[in-house]
């Protein structure tokens, strides 16, 4: 369902956006002043909240369960779901020209995955495999120079853009192992299941992490939806650009005129 | 003699006055630790909430360049506003962003940022990098903070860069979605702030 939903969605991203104008990699080298386009803000707005409700309903008080447990427990869940995530991090470290990085992601996971039991435990970063930034198709066409498109926000899955919802169409295009072995292919060891499962769960682990954040963005909002889009938008520019000081992403143009 | 003596309590007098104004002269860097040092004592664990808030107040409004985050937040309309308009804003924006910054940091207990180095942007803006450590619960945090170096003596926080994200930035986009929804009348914005600054 949720497939069918995206797809849906995305072609009208695709038909609808200025993904053609974009000016590429000088879009994305600073912060710009030019905002994105939220070409759908009242639909957008509409889903924003209803994602909202279903976070009341759902993801909110999975997370609070979910931070009574035992710190090892949550440790151990985050653990395997950000080795699982490694598999997608794979193939967009060499669409982006990472080679050197692939190649130790690809270490960290085989250690991970057998003598860390399945990605529970971590001991790659103990031998000094230690973890990179999480890479996705939406920030590899980024680095290829395609621009944001417009703004939108996805039914539970929450903000994107038109690029990164284009992107993740990899994921089901072959892009992620994981999705490859437990919904693409009918193998004997996976099911559906384990996919949707591991998301779900990843999707509580991030709640779960974030859970005083979030509320406390929430009470001191007076636009929520407008904080809540220009977090994700400077978030994933800075993911683009790898970017590791606050000096990369910065526009300073934006303070000059301040007295 | 006695135009010797008047030069030599002259001298004596300018070096003094050097010496009073540098040292009020503090680098970025320490700056912006000292104000961190301060807001974790204020964040003490055995402090009441209501004490916690109003101590951060005060801290905020020694360290930090509200007018300056104010009049960024307000983008291009700052520009098209009447003199009164602006004191009425800073007024109520003064208001809001003490409740908010206040609000926001008492959420913590005892937080350990480390302060390890400044770059200076330009005449105006240095940008110090520091480190929230690590507890067992959250990932080690990169903090970037924006200060306004234009004056040596008196530095002031303009912006906190948390982990690439600008929370002026964050603030302005807000504004600005407040002021478009409602045909770009400022006045809307005026009654989310108050509206915000007074519901408990």
């Amino acid at each position: 369902m949720s497939r069918i939903l995206k797809v849906l969605i995305l072609s009208l991203f695709v038909a609808t956006s200025s993904m053609a104008g974009s000016d590429g990699q000088n879009e994305l080298s600073k912060n710009t002043n030019g905002e994105i386009k939220d070409c759908f803000e009242t639909v957008n707005r509409g889903i924003f909240a209803f994602n909202q409700a279903i976070d009341g309903i759902v993801f909110k008080p999975l997370a609070k369960g979910y931070l009574h447990l035992p710190s090892p427990i949550r440790t151990g869940t985050s653990n395997f779901v950000g080795n699982l995530s490694t598999l997608l991090t794979i193939p967009n470290n060499v669409l982006q020209g990472d080679l050197g990085i692939a190649g130790k992601n690809t270490l960290r996971f085989i250690v991970n995955s057998t003598v860390g039991i399945i990605g529970i435990f971590d001991p790659a970063s103990a031998i000094g495999l230690n973890s990179y930034e999480k890479e996705d198709f939406g920030q590899t066409l980024g680095s290829w120079g395609v621009g944001e498109g417009c703004y939108v926000v996805l039914p539970v899955l929450g903000p994107s853009t038109a690029r990164d919802a284009l992107g993740s169409l990899g994921n089901y295009m072959g892009g992620d192992a994981w999705y490859n072995v437990t919904v693409k292919n009918d193998t004997r060891y996976f099911s559906d299941f384990d996919y949707y499962a591991s998301k779900g769960v990843g999707g509580v682990d991030f709640r779960a992490k974030n859970f005083d954040d979030i509320n406390n963005l929430e009470e001191n909002s007076i636009d929520f939806y407008a904080s809540v889009k220009s977090l994700y938008l400077q978030d994933r520019r800075k993911r683009i650009l790898n970017a590791t000081g606050a000096t990369q992403t910065q526009d300073d143009s934006d303070w000059e005129e301040i007295e | 003699m006695l135009v010797k003596k008047a030069t030599k309590l002259l001298s004596v007098t300018i070096l003094s006055f050097f010496f009073i104004f540098n040292a009020f002269s503090i680098e970025p860097k320490e700056f912006v630790q000292q104000t961190v040092d301060k807001a974790a004592k204020a964040l003490d664990q055995n402090l009441s909430k209501d004490l916690k808030i109003s101590k951060l107040k005060v801290i905020a409004l020694k360290s930090v360049d509200i007018r300056g985050i104010g009049f960024y937040s307000l983008g291009k309309y700052r520009k098209n506003i009447s003199d009164q308009k602006k004191e009425e804003y800073l007024d109520i924006f003064t208001k809001y962003f003490l409740k908010t910054f206040s609000s926001r940091l008492a959420q913590y207990s005892d937080p350990k940022i480390i302060v390890n180095s400044q770059k200076k942007l330009n005449d105006k803006y240095t940008m110090v990098s520091s480190t929230l450590i690590a507890t067992d619960d959250k990932p080690e945090v990169k903090i970037d903070w924006r200060v306004v170096t234009k004056d040596l003596d008196n530095p002031l926080i303009i912006d906190l860069i948390i982990e690439g994200v600008s929370l002026a930035k964050v603030q302005k986009e807000e504004f600005y979605s407040i002021i478009q929804s409602n045909d770009g009348d400022i006045n809307a914005l005026f009654k989310n702030l108050k509206e915000f600054v007074e519901k408990d």
